[in-house]
């Protein structure tokens, strides 16, 4: 291929697909061929850039500025400005929110700038459906070193000492794992990459495999190499259709250039690999419900011991592994287990991702050292909670995990600190909540999610999750009684102790963190009827501000079910009895007037709605 | 395809290398093309069009070409500034295609400002 002057790296993670950066690329092509410069530049597809709020976005290369919010309408500009004449296009450059001015260069901007990027090293740079790139970013050099001068228990020995513990969430040591399943007597031996990734708000899995597909591939071909394994399987969620694809095309390529199937690289190793599908149920998380669906059978978990790593697959010593593990076995052979040993802290090593979710400024995938704090996320990365809100908490590790409060913000980010604070680490969803967040509602969201998705196989967490969610409806219903507090926690403690899988045993997190932190509201929505957050719909009413309507109608113009009486220049009232507080009438408020309030606890004894609209009073300018 | 062997698998690295140079950043000097309406009419297009062909031949791919607008001194397009790490810029002024093969050669490659065609050394200061 002819040199070219300028790379334009689009992002096509499934975020800014879903903002258009297909039909983005199309016109890029298309005014790219319009200007004559073709020969000069080109479009690369990468997998997520990371910056998913953003999006569509893109980096040109080499010049390393970053547009974001692109539009198909901004593309004819942006070519001729900056492509042709050179000169970069600030209004489509990112602002921080509280600057004036444009930072150009990704490496300057904030929420790059904190990252660490291992398992990550290739995301923006290389395309993921094409294997070249990948070789040509030193891939498969681990798989050489491997192969040409490692015995397996190098390998398992260089893994162990490196400290690399499961990403997937429970964060066992990874090499052990590994040698455990060496040691086993019986074959043939499996291996499988968990990439069935349930957790609302977390898409670091999905990121990987869109991303960078051949360093999970290059991952496990070494871990099969080490622990003897022969086959293995990739099992992601059909939800995951743009991962899958991505991931299917990566195999396919392997496969010609001969770094899988029989006699790897000609030095007499034989490995293969295929993907299989799960349907998307969150228990599939589990490693022996995982285990159970590929296996054709119903996907509920069993008794552990004996491990997978023991006995697993088809019967057979098995080792399972999530995504991001994989995807730093290339990285800790080439850099080697004491590059990798120094970076984190005492017992979680090298760096995690993290999807940045919520109430933050910064939407995306993040990775960082392990021991960073909450705060950095938040506020240096993240850039801050929107409109001014204030901090409130951030739920780590999905409805598996918990929420930690700020006064927690400054606690550095490991396995341990995080199950110390009743979370975890989970996959590494982080969903940032602000002040206008209800607790025991959040609360209850998980407990639903966790209601619905429980096999059902152990009475505690069947019928455990279903009373706590019971309660938890009562509480946001302004039903919650004295008692309730306690009985949670004794029902929440019981599911912990006596199920047997990871969803039973961790499901009460939601719900015993906030009891811990957060007891306060769950106070005030049993004792004094008040949602703090006043986010509970049968616990607030919408009041209107006599003193600041101006009845100019569009409150009641908007209101679905007709709630609101009034006329120009009237003040409005909103009956009670119809409002279904959907809180159209605050939204479409003029920001200027802000006459609609949200009311709870004793403040709504006096509100009824029963009352006619009067003329407004004329007021002082 | 087929299968390749351990040696073949560098080779084809060594070659991949080549396409990718760009997004890696690693660079020693830089030619910056002055792009504005007076550079383009005056035919910096083909200047560019030069500088790229002479980076194509190169091994070592580690020539930046970027773009830039107007450089202030319209009757001397098409223009051109060159950056070597770590020593002041150098525009060149009234490039021909032959121009700026030339300062390629000996300013790029070979570190040696092209005195005859040079219009001045460093950049204004900002304000």
């Amino acid at each position: 291929m002819a040199v070219r002057r300028i790379e334009l790296m689009l992002c096509t993670g499934t975020g800014c697909v879903a903002g258009g950066a297909f039909r983005i690329y199309e016109t890029l092509e298309k005014e790219i061929q319009k200007q004559g410069l073709e020969k000069e530049i080109s479009v690369i597809i990468t997998g997520c850039n990371g910056f998913c709020g953003q999006g569509p976005l893109m980096v040109v290369q080499p010049d390393e500025i970053f547009y974001g919010f692109l539009t198909p309408e901004d593309i004819p500009f942006l070519v001729q400005e900056h492509l042709l004449k050179g000169r970069p296009v600030k209004k489509l450059m990112f602002t921080p929110p509280e600057k004036k001015e444009p930072v150009p260069l990704l490496s300057e901007i904030p929420f790059f700038k904190k990252q660490m990027l291992v398992v990550l090293r290739n995301k923006g740079i290389i395309d993921p459906e094409k294997i070249d790139d990948y070789i040509a970013r030193d891939g498969y050099t681990a798989l050489e070193k491997v192969l040409s001068s490692m015995t397996p228990d190098d390998v398992i020995d260089e893994i162990t000492r490196s400290g690399l513990r499961g990403r997937g969430g429970g964060g066992f040591p990874t090499g052990t794992k590994w040698k455990i399943c060496r040691t086993e007597q019986k074959t043939p031996k499996y291996i499988i990459c968990n990439c069935d990734e349930g957790d609302p708000g977390a898409y670091m899995d999905r990121s990987v495999f869109e991303t960078d597909p051949h360093t999970v591939i290059e991952g496990m071909i070494i871990g099969a190499y080490a622990i003897g394994a022969s086959h293995a399987y990739i099992y992601a969620r059909t939800e995951y259709p743009l991962a899958i694809k991505r991931m299917d095309l990566a195999i396919s390529h392997a496969r010609d250039y001969g770094l899988l199937g029989k006699n790897i690289l000609g030095t007499g190793f034989s490995f293969n690999l295929e993907i299989r599908e799960g349907s998307g149920a969150f228990v599939c998380g589990e490693e022996t419900s995982l285990i159970h669906s590929i296996e054709g059978k119903g996907p509920e978990p069993r008794q552990r011991p004996p491990f997978p790593a023991q006995l697993g697959i088809w019967d057979c010593p098995t080792v399972i592994n999530n995504v991001e593990t994989w995807a730093n076995v290339p990285v800790i052979i080439n850099r080697g287990a004491d590059w990798f040993s120094k970076l984190g802290t005492e017992t979680s090593k090298g760096t995690k991702i993290f999807s940045l979710v919520g109430k933050i400024n910064n939407t995306g995938l993040i990775e960082v050292p392990m021991g960073i704090t909450l705060r950095e996320i938040v506020y240096d990365i993240g850039g801050g909670i929107p409109y001014d809100k204030k901090f409130k908490a951030v739920q780590t590790g999905g409805p598996s995990g918990g929420c930690m409060p700020d006064s927690m913000i400054d606690v550095p980010i490991d396995y341990e600190s995080l199950t110390e604070a009743g979370s975890m680490m989970g996959s590494g969803g982080m969903i940032v909540m602000d002040e206008d967040i209800c607790m025991v509602d959040v609360a209850k969201f998980f407990i639903q999610f966790t209601n619905d998705e429980s096999c059902g196989k152990c009475t505690t967490c069947r019928d455990g999750s279903e009373a706590l969610y019971e309660i938890l409806t009562n509480i946001t219903n302004g039903d919650g009684k004295e008692g309730d507090l306690e009985f949670l926690d004794e029902v929440g403690n019981a599911v912990k102790d006596a199920s047997m899988c990871g969803l039973g045993t961790t499901l009460p997190n939601p719900v015993l963190s906030t009891l811990k932190y957060f007891r306060d509201e769950y106070e005030a929505h049993i004792k004094e009827k008040r949602c703090p957050a006043l986010v509970c719909k049968n616990l607030i009413k919408y009041y209107i501000l006599p003193e600041k309507c101006t009845g100019c109608k569009l409150c009641l113009k908007n209101c679905p079910p007709d709630a609101i009486k009034g006329e120009l220049k009237h003040v409005h009232i909103i009956d009670q009895s119809k409002c279904t507080k959907c809180g159209t009438c605050l939204d479409v408020c003029p920001p200027k007037v802000s006459a609609i309030i949200k009311v709870t606890g004793k403040e709504m004894e006096n509100i009824t709605g029963i009352e006619e609209p009067y003329p407004v009073k004329r007021r002082k300018k | 395809m087929a299968q390749l062997t351990l040696d073949e698998l560098r080779k084809k690295r060594k070659e991949a290398k080549k396409e990718i140079y760009l997004r890696e950043g690693k660079y020693k000097s830089k030619i910056i093309v002055h792009m504005g309406t007076c550079g383009i009419a005056a035919g910096a297009r083909e200047i560019v069009s030069a500088f790229l062909g002479e980076i194509e031949i190169l091994t070592d791919k580690d020539v930046m070409l970027t773009t830039s607008g107007c450089a202030g001194l319209c009757s001397m397009e098409p223009m051109a500034t060159v950056e070597l790490l770590n020593s002041p810029s150098v525009k060149y002024g009234n490039l021909t295609t032959d121009k700026a093969r030339r300062i390629f050669k000996e300013h790029i490659l070979g570190g040696n400002i092209v005195t005859d065609y040079a219009i001045g050394i460093g950049s204004e200061k900002g304000g």
